[in-house]
């Protein structure tokens, strides 16, 4: 079942929270919304679950039209970042919960209800412990808990606020593998929330990046990672190096180098900023080519397959990081002190 | 002993022995002196003395007073207990404050104000009158004497419970389709029962000893309107001090019993919800 969000706008007092969003989630896809705190992702989520009314735009599941109807109508499977799980009652009766509060028409038998509920517990790995107390769990079992109380309502969407925010790390990393592959059973339309890339990335089939109430970026884990849409999205995915300079008629100037930036043909003598991945540098030990900078090394951390090393700019432009492969690395024979040349391999160039 | 555990806390053994001394001075003993000066009577005379027709009646309004007070409060409370907790409006702190008065105002106060309120001729009482009701000076002026004073145990021991109880988990049984009283009945209710059981304990073991606020409205009526409280200062205004005790120790052995029924109710409740 799809989503599709049109111009959404929310206000608390003086604080746009959502600055006219609009967002397609096509059905079967887990969709991350990722930003830091405060860009109006969570706002998203519980106005998409009619947890929360919108002040503008709306709603459509599968093509209909769901801005007005209450949260009880509208089938979604909400997960919340602390559970909110029923404490007085068991893990069954938790997941119970939504099929027992249906009116009797619909509501199905208590054989049917337990061979359900059994059966989702047993899909989230929780079928052993049914008559415990949410107490009596730890934090990743109670997030299965609620996620399989979710599913239990067979919701048209299921939608996570933050579902392992309140976990550990390890716990964390199965989780989300963990979650993945559920999706892949299951395959009902899901968005979740996070602040964390590497979740982001790792977990959905498309990540839509959020900032101060707008989307700046919405596709695939690759697309949003290796062609960034904004300067934002760009310093928000994967570490970055800024190199300020000047961009006029399709060349930027950067201290002593110049960079070919074909996109800024148009472009008279305007400050620019040049972002650069941390890998996408090359190092060598003599200048060579039209943008090379000489630097000194001020850190080297040599451990696992990537070698990290801080850079000072010889010229002022600060500090940079450079990850290059281990063999290379071992190639140069660098150490501290020691001056440097660096070429970026690929730029992007955003005006200032 | 053979083996001494040592627990993380110390002055377990002191804090006990102050604890169980204090007690003992401030509880027991006082309440000791009830059982001695009974035994001043002989079973018979203290049957007698306790089964009087007039006394009989007196349990009857004080205990059935009482219960109907509590009962009230337990509804009430929640409620103001709920929008003290889930809402926020100007004024709240203020009704926040005004939930307490009834422990700090002299109950003579608010018995008086009652009566005057609650009078055929009185503000609110006026207006009942002519519709033959009557509030003051009947069992319903005891009553609504004894909501008054206990008020406040009821929604200050439901107030932190709902506190805790997230708003979340209101949402998650919406978002499941429930619908707003089987989200109260399913989840908000069986979270705020224990707390609420020993709101209404509270508030009934306080009303079952109020006597300033009562005399008042309640006219004092033998056999009618006449507290077990007022029947005690009657009986020591006449010198009987054995009688007195003797119906002291019946209230006595009946609160004692009551309180205990709703700790084991409430105990259970507990054991539900565990911790």
């Amino acid at each position: 079942m799809s989503i599709e969000v049109r111009n959404l706008r929310k206000v608390f007092g003086d604080f746009v929270a959502l600055d006219d969003v609009s967002l397609d989630v096509p059905g079967g896809e887990l969709v991350a919304l990722l930003g830091p705190s405060g860009s109006g992702k969570t706002t998203l989520l519980r106005i998409i679950a009619g947890l929360e009314p919108a002040d503008r735009g709306s709603i459509h599941f599968h093509g209909e039209d769901a801005t007005d109807q209450p949260v009880r109508e509208r089938q979604v499977g909400f997960v919340f970042q602390h559970y909110a799980l029923f404490r007085h009652m068991s893990v069954f009766e938790n997941v119970a919960f939504g099929l027992r509060v249906r009116p009797r028409r619909v509501r199905p038998s208590a054989a049917e209800i337990r061979e359900s509920v059994m059966s989702l517990l047993k899909l989230v790995q929780l079928d052993m412990l049914a008559d415990r107390r949410p107490s009596e769990l730890s934090g990743g079992q109670r997030q299965r808990v609620a996620l399989a109380r979710a599913l239990a309502v067979k919701p048209k969407v299921l939608l996570l606020d933050e579902p392992f925010g309140a976990l550990d790390a390890k716990v964390r990393k199965e989780l989300r593998r963990w979650l993945r592959r559920l999706h892949e059973e299951v395959h009902v339309t899901s968005v979740f929330v996070t602040h964390d890339q590497e979740e982001a990335l790792e977990v959905s089939d498309r990540v839509v990046i959020m900032n101060e109430g707008k989307v700046e970026q919405s596709g695939t884990p690759e697309e949003v990672y290796e062609q960034p849409a904004t300067p934002f999205v760009y310093g928000f995915l994967g570490d970055v190096n800024l190199f300020h300079g000047r961009i006029n008629e399709g060349r930027v100037k950067i201290g002593e180098g110049e960079l070919e930036a074909p996109e800024w043909a148009d472009a008279r003598d305007q400050a620019g900023i040049a972002y650069v991945r941390t890998y996408d540098v090359e190092l060598r030990r003599v200048r060579s080519g039209a943008f090379s900078l000489e630097a000194v090394v001020r850190q080297v951390r040599a451990f696992g397959a990537v070698v990290r090393l801080e850079l000072d700019l010889v010229d002022g432009g600060g500090t940079i990081e450079a990850h290059i492969p281990r063999g290379r690395f071992d190639g140069l024979a660098l150490g501290r002190g020691q001056t440097v040349y660096v070429s970026p391999t690929n730029v992007r160039v955003f005006a200032q | 002993m053979p083996s001494k555990t040592r627990g993380v806390l110390p002055g377990f053994g002191l804090s006990l022995g102050i604890t169980c001394t204090y007690l003992s001075l401030m509880v027991l003993l006082p309440l000791a002196t009830v059982f001695v000066r009974t035994a001043d009577l002989s079973w018979s005379a203290f049957w007698s003395t306790v089964t009087d027709p007039r006394v009989v009646a007196s349990y009857r309004v004080t205990f059935g007073a009482s219960f109907a007070a509590a009962l009230v409060n337990t509804v009430f409370g929640l409620l103001v207990a709920w929008v003290l907790v889930r809402y926020q409006f100007p004024g709240r702190r203020l009704v926040d404050a005004l939930v307490d008065l009834p422990f700090a105002l002299p109950t003579a106060v608010a018995g008086i104000s009652l009566t005057t309120l609650y009078a055929s001729n009185g503000w609110i009482g006026g207006y009942l009158d002519p519709f033959g009701i009557k509030i003051s000076y009947t069992w319903v002026g005891i009553t609504v004497a004894l909501i008054f004073i206990g008020l406040p145990f009821v929604v200050r021991t439901v107030q932190p419970v709902l506190d805790d109880l997230e708003v979340e988990v209101e949402e998650a049984a919406a978002s499941l389709g429930a619908k707003r009283w089987q989200t109260f009945t399913r989840v908000v209710f069986p979270t705020v029962a224990p707390a609420l059981l020993t709101g209404f304990a509270l508030a009934f073991a306080r009303a079952i000893g109020e006597y300033g606020s009562v005399v008042f409205i309640s006219g004092n009526m033998p056999m009618k309107t006449e507290i077990v409280p007022l029947l005690i200062i009657t009986k020591l205004e006449q010198y009987d001090y054995a009688g007195a005790t003797s119906v002291a120790l019946v209230m006595l052995i009946a609160s004692f019993m009551l309180l205990l029924a709703i700790n084991l109710l409430q105990w259970a409740a507990r054991r539900r919800l565990a911790a």
